[in-house]
């Protein structure tokens, strides 16, 4: 039990399994809703914990490459009549470009100040999305038309559970070969130590821009999907709460742990589905999880929960 | 030439805010080494928290001195039950709880009070004078001689008494200050107390020119972050020569370029300064170890 937990690929494959059988267990179309959701938000989180969870570069920022993927599906189609599957690529694709750009500079800087400098940097993205309302819609968003591969057009919760569901089954497995590849082992050098791994040899600027630009992508697909899912995208998509929203998910699930990452995530989408009053109070909770959880379990819930029960080595 | 007037009036107004904002990020980094998040949503509670005082019936001297009690009790009780416990934390771990503090107080003040844009009367006269051809309101000298007293009264206090030469000393060296005799987890939570006050009356003062809102303090704390770093971290001097300049560049930046894209402006300062002069105009380097 413990040699199997201690593989990343060992994620991989209890969430394939999990992924395939959950939608026999679920009663109605809402809750196959709600299972599209979390994978959505987990890919999205799977992602950011390689940069905040193996290289322990923070960023506050991230739902700003979420916004590109979402708007480049929404803007693609309506604007330049680009197939909404090609837009969903180049807006992967558009979103690494920014991160692999702003990535070069803002990586330079540690602790604080990159987390400032993330911000901004998600602020700013949110600014151009309100402000260019001839391409965005301004505040209030715009309608993002569905999905159509090959004439079939894709929608409702069956079909998008699917996607989301095998896209972070693919995603998680991306991750774990780069956790197991010297890339892997570089980024936990770098959190360890960025002065360390840099006497060791490591390229460190070059393995905090991997790490940055992969969680990018992973957050635009994410985007892209629940834009596309939702049919409308607001500029809120990549607003500073939904970055929030993603650090409080890596951080409660357990930050250097992917299933903490789908564990953090699955609670934080159910949470408000659970509690219809959640809505008023979303500051509040994620404002506690976050200090509560940085309290008293730091590791996170999942990392936490394999040393009491002994699967992992503390 | 009215228009530049116009623009330096409006810039230095606010700029004299982000410097209060600036100066409350100074004082608890040097006490403490925290960069603190939240300290933008000092400014919120206590322009928030004056404006409901006011309007269920208190006379507007009363209203301010609530919103600032309101803020120094806050202050001291995230720092006692969020930032204190987690001492000695990484640098991640204290980002995301000054930031979950942040998110905290947004949602309290949000479910407290409402999500509404809220502003209140001059406190001395609406009419503005003409200066050079240029308006300039009685409210922006109130906020201007308010930012001037509050850094008055801060350097007396640090330079000129023995609880803010130890508060000095927490700073300089905290093991050494300790070993002389002085109490520096008081010191500590004196900074957030001390911080938490002076965001509040920065938010009391700035309040009748631009509106607050439950989730207002986020930008403030970026720039106000800007004018920190431009100054040099942990300068207080430079945290109010870079909150005004940061105000000023805004204010021109709104004026002459975009005004839909003057909240970039901080956010370009921050980058500039982190890459042409890391260490801001008055820092001094520092060096890591390993």
């Amino acid at each position: 039990m413990r040699r199997f937990f201690d593989s990343p690929y060992a994620v991989v494959l209890v969430l394939a399994v999990v992924v395939a059988i959950l939608p026999l267990a679920l009663p109605s179309l809402f809750y196959l809703r709600v299972a599209a959701l979390i994978c959505i938000f987990a890919l999205a989180v799977v992602g950011l914990n390689l940069l905040i969870g193996f290289a322990g570069q923070v960023s506050l920022g991230h739902a700003g490459f979420f916004g590109i993927g979402a708007y480049a599906v929404a803007i693609g189609p309506t604007h330049l009549g680009v197939p909404p599957w090609l837009a969903l690529i180049a807006g992967a694709a558009a979103a690494g470009i920014v991160a692999f750009l702003v990535g070069r500079p803002i990586l330079r800087l540690r602790g604080h100040y990159l987390a400032v400098a993330t911000l901004g940097m998600g602020l700013l993205f949110a600014m151009v999305f309100a402000n260019e309302s001839a391409w965005t819609g301004g505040p209030d968003g715009m309608p993002v038309p569905r999905l159509e591969v090959f004439g079939w057009r894709i929608s409702g919760p069956w079909s998008w559970y699917w996607i989301a569901g095998v896209t972070l089954v693919i995603g998680a497995w991306i991750a774990a070969n780069v956790i197991a590849s010297p890339t892997g082992r570089a980024l936990r050098a770098i959190h360890d130590s960025e002065t360390a791994a840099q006497v060791l040899g490591i390229d460190v600027a070059r393995y905090k821009l991997i790490a940055f630009v992969l969680s990018a992508v992973y957050a635009a697909v994410a985007g892209a999907y629940l834009a596309m899912f939702d049919g409308l995208v607001t500029p809120e998509a990549a607003g500073f709460l939904r970055s929030i929203e993603f650090v409080t998910m890596a951080v409660l699930g357990g930050l250097g742990s992917t299933l903490g990452g789908i564990v953090g995530a699955a609670l934080l989408v159910l949470l408000p589905q659970l509690l219809t009053v959640f809505h008023d109070y979303e500051h509040i909770a994620l404002g506690l999880v976050m200090i509560l959880v940085m309290i008293f379990v730091p590791a996170g819930i999942v990392p936490s929960l394999a040393t009491l029960l002994g699967w992992k080595r503390s | 030439m009215p228009e530049f007037l116009q623009f330096a009036f409006s810039g230095l107004t606010v700029g004299a805010i982000y410097a209060l904002v600036a100066l409350g990020f100074t004082l608890i980094y040097n006490a403490s080494g925290v960069i603190y998040f939240a300290q933008g949503e000092f400014v919120m509670l206590g322009g928030m928290v004056t404006v409901f005082a006011h309007a269920a019936g208190m006379p507007l001297p009363l209203a301010a001195l609530t919103a600032l009690v309101t803020a120094v009790v806050i202050g001291l009780t995230l720092y006692k039950f969020a930032i204190e416990p987690a001492r000695g934390a990484s640098a991640v771990s204290l980002i995301i709880i000054t930031i979950g503090a942040s998110i905290l107080l947004r949602g309290v003040t949000s479910i407290v009070f409402d999500k509404n844009f809220h502003s209140l009367p001059p406190y001395a006269g609406g009419e503005p004078w003409i200066v050079g051809g240029a308006a300039l309101l009685p409210q922006s000298i109130i906020v201007l001689a308010g930012a001037a007293a509050i850094v008055a009264a801060l350097w007396y206090f640090l330079t000129r008494t023995l609880t803010g030469k130890a508060v000095l000393a927490t700073a300089a060296n905290r093991l050494a200050a300790r070993l002389v005799g002085i109490n520096t987890n008081a010191v500590v939570g004196l900074s957030f107390a001390v911080s938490a006050a002076i965001g509040a009356i920065g938010g009391i003062l700035m309040t009748p020119i631009t509106f607050t809102s439950y989730d207002s303090g986020t930008l403030l704390a970026l720039k106000g972050f800007a004018a920190a770093m431009l100054g040099g971290m942990g300068n207080p001097i430079g945290a109010v020569v870079g909150g005004l300049a940061v105000g000023l560049l805004e204010a021109f930046s709104a004026g002459y370029i975009s005004s839909s894209y003057k909240d970039a402006v901080a956010f370009l300062v921050i980058l500039g300064v982190l890459f042409v002069m890391p260490n801001g105009l008055f820092g001094r380097s520092g060096v890591e170890r390993v």
